[in-house]
């Protein structure tokens, strides 16, 4: 594919005001997970600055492609790019986790548009995932499905549960993209749970495996192209090696920011670093 | 008494709502044949999914499935449909109200020969506890078959419902009409009020023969949803009987006597007796020996109708 260095540009300027959405919407309510979140900046700016085929003003249009947050916690970053893209007003972000608000400490599809499954107990959405792109081959529409994954919610037996299933209904709509971050809430997943090869797991139950780097915005691009371009029957998986807290130097490659927010000094020190960082 | 097993209702059900609505949907989890999925899977093979031993993902699949217009019913026994799938079922389907049935076989005592794994005798009160959904236990092959019709048709949301492994005795006609959350009388009394629902319904019929032999005068419910709750039948019953006995193949706890006793317990007016599995687990053994031990039978029956009215 040729990836005309305007639309590199242009995506990691997006995914850089993420992460800036993101630790603003964290800080402002002093409550939730900017780790995971940041890890996936570079990930969900592609998807929703270029892949996925939606519209803001119609968010319940029924040939849409979908997004399931299967890691429903890093919702920071989805409300991020439903507040970037026009689905929800960019006020909304100060509201994050404050009673009455349409962004719930965890995705929920009955308050945010946009957001196509309430998620949020880890291991789950992936189910969903399926069954949306189950729907979508039974009444022959082109939309697509992709799901966001953590590595550590890999340990939950129900993801394999959910990737047999897609590979039993030949289901190459679905995208299942892992945050592969090596961290989860209590220690790296090495040391709480190791999950040895993903990608060979993901290959031996049946899907196309391609593992990139999740921070090269030329390497997502040309990893979501592939799957448009190979409709063999096989689901899809991406694993996407990444940095937990990725662009914020205190952040990266620390357990303890997978669920703390930044007080005021460390905001102003994260941001300051952001602005500098456009590569 | 001539009978039938519920879960052929539901099999003879669910294949007309699929004739009905191409986006009627079976999620089967792999005991279709118990469950009496096989003639939808035949006919409706593109209505069909069979996600295997993996309860959890076919209750998520479903959730996927109700976000794109379909109305799937994921189809399993009442101890995996009510706990493996719990939590499943609170965040993917009751959580975003989702329009998923949960359709379970081998409900309370009846799967009597298989011993206690495969009674489902807790399933309607951890059903009961979820926020949006909906509880339904019919009695008969034809109350099973047009509840099950009226799940699909003429109700949005989440619903469990339970059918029974065994022959229940036939209670109603093919021309009787249910209303989900709305109670069906039996019989209008004013000394005592019997209400049941599911299998056990037939022991409540035969007690109720027997007082009114002795000249007392039965109402008689089958309280077939326990959620939402008739409540308008029950506080009726308070106001015009002396007491209220409930009868149930579940759990003691948390069923319907539980759900009836919340009403009186704040409306005040009468005593209730509770009739149903003692808080306790049950065994490979015959049906009616299971109920004996737990004293759900037509003597008890009577003898707690006749303690309340004194």
């Amino acid at each position: 594919m040729k990836q005309t260095d305007d639309q590199v540009v242009f995506l990691e300027h997006k995914a850089k005001e993420l992460r800036k959405t993101i630790l603003t919407m964290i800080h402002t309510a002093q409550s939730g997970h900017p780790g995971g979140s940041l890890s996936a900046a570079d990930i969900m700016a592609t998807l929703y600055f270029e892949e996925l085929n939606i519209r803001p003003d119609d968010p319940h249009w029924e040939d849409r492609d979908r997004f399931v947050l299967s890691k429903g916690h890093v919702c920071p970053v989805l409300y991020s790019c439903l507040a970037m893209r026009d689905f929800i007003p960019m006020e909304a972000i100060h509201t994050l986790r404050k009673e009455g608000s349409m962004l719930q400490g965890h995705p929920d599809m009955k308050r945010c548009p946009g957001v196509d499954i309430s998620t949020g107990s880890l291991g789950q959405g992936l189910s969903t995932a399926v069954g949306m792109a189950l729907a979508g081959k039974r009444d022959g529409k082109s939309y697509r499905v992709f799901s966001l994954v953590g590595d550590g919610e890999s340990q939950e037996g129900q993801i394999w549960e959910a990737v047999q299933s897609a590979v039993k209904y030949r289901l190459d709509n679905l995208i299942i993209i892992v945050d592969n971050n090596g961290l989860q809430n209590d220690a790296t997943c090495e040391e709480v749970m190791p999950l040895g090869d993903l990608a060979a797991k993901f290959s031996a139950f049946g899907c196309t495996v391609q593992s990139i780097d999740g921070h090269s915005i030329p390497q997502i691009r040309k990893a979501f192209a592939t799957t448009r371009d190979d409709n063999k029957g096989k689901p899809h998986c991406i694993v996407a090696k990444t940095v937990k807290g990725k662009g914020v130097s205190f952040m990266e490659h620390v357990v303890a920011w997978h669920g703390t927010p930044p007080n005021d000094a460390q905001f102003a020190q994260a941001m300051v670093e952001l602005e500098g960082g456009v590569r | 008494m001539k009978g039938l097993p519920t879960r052929d209702a539901y099999g003879k059900a669910i294949a007309v709502l699929g004739e009905r609505h191409e986006n009627v949907y079976v999620v089967d989890c792999d005991i279709g044949k118990s469950c009496k999925t096989i003639d939808f899977k035949q006919r409706f093979p593109e209505q069909y999914v069979n996600v295997g031993i993996a309860e959890q993902n076919g209750c998520g699949l479903a959730a996927g499935l109700a976000t794109c217009g379909k109305i799937p019913f994921v189809t399993t026994y009442a101890v995996f449909g009510s706990m493996r799938m719990l939590e499943q079922i609170r965040q993917e389907v009751c959580y975003p109200n989702l329009n998923v049935k949960i359709a379970c076989s081998h409900g309370g005592l009846t799967p009597a020969n298989d011993g206690a794994s495969h009674q489902g005798i807790e399933d309607l009160g951890i059903m009961r506890t979820i926020p949006n959904m909906t509880v339904v236990v019919p009695a008969d092959y034809y109350s099973a078959y047009a509840l099950v019709i009226a799940a699909g048709e003429s109700h949005h949301g989440p619903l469990y419902i339970r059918f029974t492994r065994d022959a229940t005795p036939f209670i109603y006609d093919e021309t009787e009409t249910f209303e989900i959350g709305k109670a069906k009388i039996l019989s209008e009394g004013t000394d005592i009020t019997i209400i049941s629902n599911g299998d056990v319904l037939s022991f409540c019929i035969a007690a109720k023969d027997n007082l009114e032999q002795s000249g007392y005068s039965v109402r008689l419910l089958d309280m077939h949803t326990i959620k939402p709750l008739d409540v308008e039948a029950v506080m009726t019953s308070i106001r015009t009987t002396k007491g209220i006995v409930t009868v149930e193949d579940h759990t003691i706890l948390n069923g319907l006597g539980s759900a009836v006793s919340d009403i009186v317990a704040q409306e005040g007016g009468c005593r209730v007796a509770r009739i149903g599995i003692r808080d306790q687990f049950g065994e490979s053994a015959p049906y009616e020996r299971l109920l004996e031990k737990n004293g759900i039978t037509v003597d008890e029956i009577v003898k707690q109708a006749l303690r309340l009215i004194g």
